[in-house]
């Protein structure tokens, strides 16, 4: 249903379908992705915008998960319709129909209707059984502990029976592909000691373990049901991100006709129409037209960027003014947007070292648990214990070594320091940057964009005639960078009117170059285009026939830059700037932000040699940069942070972006990421002492199962607490320890 | 002890309230979205709706 043709024409309501029909109308419900939802005024909006529209009955916005379902007569109106609305409401919309369907939410529903049950099973069950234990001690009538017992056993099985399931499927799955997985002893326990307990209470003694049953259970699901909702939270931002791709597209064949052909359909090398409101297909190269092209869904970039033949245009994003026809290069799944699609399914479900680290030992372990099982079974029953004292053990033992807290303890404190970062705009897009960046010593930034606003602005325009400026922004037009943006913001300001020009080389680290009929023209630095630099000037042009013209332009640091610098400094971190810019530029922004350590004129070759020797210095360096400049830096690094305004490459390439202007998110990263570092540390401790101390208790018959399963609980609940304790925790940077210093490698 | 004729089934019965309770509320989509239900509560007009 997604009519990407129609996104922005105004569709006629269809109302000669209906008519005659006086029936009342059958609504449906559409779900619409919304990219730019951010607030309660947003809902607001967005729900009033769709109302406005005839024959939608109502409309519900949903902040977490950026949609809207909207219910709407299909006789009068349709999703291109409401889309429409959205747009003039100032919302970039799309229909979820034609994204893939996800189940997460489903499953995530279930796990707590089970979590639930199983919670009431086990208050219940603890109430009768406290009781009973008092009761031993006292006056207790051995029938009232026999008719407890019963109660239990009546609320426990269907509980056992209905909150199990997710652990019994998965066991029974993994036992017939002869695997064994960690829900094997998890329902071999479970099951044991309901069995045993329901044939104790038929015999009327006192070995019945119900509550372990239920406790295990409801702590279990817990632990599933938090790792569950992680897994729903990136599957529901990939469904959106999908969802706004374009549906089809109009191919023009070699003979001059054309079709309507579904996106999917589309071949690298075809060429197609992208009408005015349409969304692009696929990724691919303009052949012919002009038009502004909205890329905030790839680049975050807000302002529509002018693509005329030769640009670059990607899948999803929006043309907003004129028809261009273009020629596909990448489709389907080979597009930016299914590759950042699937970057950011990869960054939230990813696991990064500790846990497969964990994982591994989790599989180890399951064996381990099954063969320390039995031989206590055996033990005892050798031993001549008696079978029930025999399996009471065994059964302790299963619940005992179930590694939840293991399995948790870095998980627990990876989602508490995603959404502790989430919530102050940093996003973490590698499974293991958290590692990374704690383990980091040196921070190198980039000045453009990153130490600055990167909002340059062009101060000697007085000095540049119209003709000189004009042509400079028509090449300027073609770039995202910066400067080029400030060149023809100034342009724009002085009422000229740049063209886009086609085949307009970017040279990164360089600028831009174009080849006419009269020469070369060149817009770049004082190497690129050949000039000698007097040391005033950023950027200069030099046209095929004019003089050369210089651009000197201003940046503003970012407000707490010199804080934040300060604060690495004391911290003991080796602070440096690398930038491409001009030496006094550079000189200039170090100064104001205090660092000792700069160099200019740093193409991007460069900033990567610089990042080697610094690493065969044994430093692990996290590189802060922006742009399409830094990408290759970024990629370099240790770890690296990139702005949320960055070019795209940038974007993907950085393990963490942090969007806003202070910062202080360098600072925060780096402490959530050095304390995720020692609590998951801890974590494995406190698991790992808690087998050592727990598991030969077991075997020797001291702990009932009910112990056992409070046991359990307790090392999971306090590896869980200890996680939670990074989310509202006062980080500052710490002093890097001497010991992380002295082990570095010599130089 | 006829007193626990009583007292069991209330708890289980109160136990079972608060189940449904949830599940009601889980079933009418009220932990849907979490963070929008905190803008609705300051949202003073009416929830827009056409029939």
């Amino acid at each position: 249903m997604a009519q990407a043709q129609t996104l922005a024409t105004v569709m006629p309501p269809v109302t000669e379908h209906r008519s005659g029909s006086t029936s009342m109308p059958a609504w449906v419900v559409a779900t619409l992705a919304i990219e730019n939802m951010h607030c309660g005024g947003c809902m607001h909006a967005i729900e009033r915008a769709l109302i406005g529209v005839a024959g939608v009955q109502a409309a519900r916005a949903n902040l977490s998960a950026k949609r809207v379902a909207v219910t709407y007569d299909p006789g009068r109106v349709g999703p291109a319709r409401l889309i429409d609305a959205l747009d003039g409401a100032g919302f970039r919309a799309a229909d979820m129909a034609s994204a893939p369907a996800v189940q997460e939410a489903d499953r995530d529903r279930d796990l707590l209707k089970r979590l639930a049950v199983a919670g009431f099973a086990a208050a219940n069950i603890m109430l009768l059984s406290v009781s009973v234990w008092a009761g031993h001690g006292s006056d207790m009538d051995p029938s009232l502990a026999a008719l407890f017992h019963w109660l239990s056993a009546v609320i426990a099985l269907p509980a056992v029976g209905y909150s199990g399931m997710p652990f019994f499927k998965s066991a029974a799955a993994a036992v017939r592909g002869r695997r064994l997985n960690m829900d094997v002893p998890i329902s071999l326990a479970i099951t044991l000691a309901t069995v045993m307990s329901l044939f104790q209470t038929l015999r009327g003694t006192d070995q019945v373990y119900f509550d372990a049953a239920v406790m295990l259970l409801f702590f279990l699901l817990i632990g599933r049901f938090l790792d569950s909702r992680l897994r729903t939270r990136a599957a529901s931002v990939v469904q959106n991100l999908l969802s706004l791709k374009a549906g089809s597209a109009t191919v023009l064949r070699n003979d001059g006709t054309s079709e309507r052909l579904p996106a999917h359909a589309l071949r690298p090398g075809w060429r197609f129409l992208v009408s005015a409101g349409e969304r692009i297909a696929a990724d691919g190269l303009v052949r012919t037209g002009t038009s502004d092209v909205d890329n905030s869904l790839i680049t975050g970039e807000s302002l529509p960027k002018l693509a005329g033949p030769g640009a670059s245009v990607f899948s999803g994003t929006l043309n907003l003014s004129g028809p261009i026809e273009v020629e596909a290069t990448a489709t389907g799944d080979a597009t930016l947007l299914a590759e950042i699609a699937r970057l950011v399914q990869a960054a939230e479900q990813g696991r990064g070292r500790y846990v497969r680290l964990a994982d591994r030992a989790a599989r180890l372990y399951a064996p381990a648990v099954h063969i320390l099982g039995l031989a206590t079974f055996t033990g005892w029953m050798l031993s001549g214990a008696g079978w029930e004292a025999a399996l009471t053990a065994a059964i302790a033992v299963l619940i005992i070594t179930c590694p939840c807290a293991l399995a948790l303890a870095v998980p627990a404190v990876q989602v508490a320091a995603a959404s502790r970062l989430f919530a102050k705009g940093i996003i973490v897009k590698a499974p293991d940057g958290l590692e990374r960046l704690a383990e980091t010593d040196a921070v190198v930034f980039d000045k453009t964009g990153t130490l600055t606003l990167g909002r340059p602005r062009l101060i000697n325009g007085a000095d540049i005639d119209d003709a000189d400026l004009e042509r400079a922004a028509s090449l300027a037009l073609s770039s995202q960078h910066p400067y080029s943006r400030a060149v023809v913001a100034a342009a724009r300001l002085r009422h000229l009117r740049p063209r886009a020009l086609d085949q307009v080389v970017e040279t990164a680290g360089g600028g831009l170059s174009r080849e006419t009929e009269a020469g070369p023209e060149r817009l770049g630095s004082a190497a690129f285009t050949g000039m000698t630099d007097a040391g005033a000037a950023t950027l200069w042009y030099r046209g095929a026939g004019s003089v050369a013209a210089a651009f000197r332009f201003e940046d503003k640091l970012r407000s707490d830059a010199a804080a934040v610098v300060a604060a690495l400094t004391a911290a003991g971190y080796r602070v440096e700037l690398l930038s491409g810019d001009r030496e006094q530029a550079v000189a200039v922004a170090a100064a104001q932000a205090g660092i000792a350590s700069w160099r200019s004129q740093h193409k991007p070759d460069a900033k990567i040699g610089r990042l080697l020797e610094l690493a065969a210095q044994g430093r692990r360096t996290l590189m802060v940069g922006d742009g399409l400049n830094d990408a290759p830096a970024l990629a370099q690094a240790h770890a690296s942070l990139s702005t949320a305004t960055a070019a795209d490459i940038s974007q993907t390439a950085a393990d963490a972006i942090f969007q806003g202007e202070p910062l202080a998110a360098v600072i925060e990263i780096l402490a959530v990421a050095r304390r995720s570092r020692r609590l998951a540390l801890q974590n494995f401790a406190l698991a790992v002492a808690y087998n050592v101390m727990f598991v030969p208790l077991a075997m020797s018959g001291r702990v009932t199962p009910l112990i056992a399963a409070l046991a359990m609980s307790t090392s999971s609940i306090a590896v869980t607490a200890n996680a939670v304790r990074l989310k509202s925790a006062r980080l500052g940077l710490r002093p890097l320890s001497r010991r992380s210093s002295s082990t570095r490698a010599p130089a | 002890m006829t007193v626990l004729a009583w007292l069991i089934p209330c708890a289980l019965a109160l136990g079972g309230l608060g189940l449904a309770g949830f599940l009601w509320s889980l079933r009418s989509g009220q932990f849907e979205d979490l963070d929008g239900a905190g803008w609705r509560a300051l949202d003073d007009t009416q929830p827009p709706h056409q029939d």
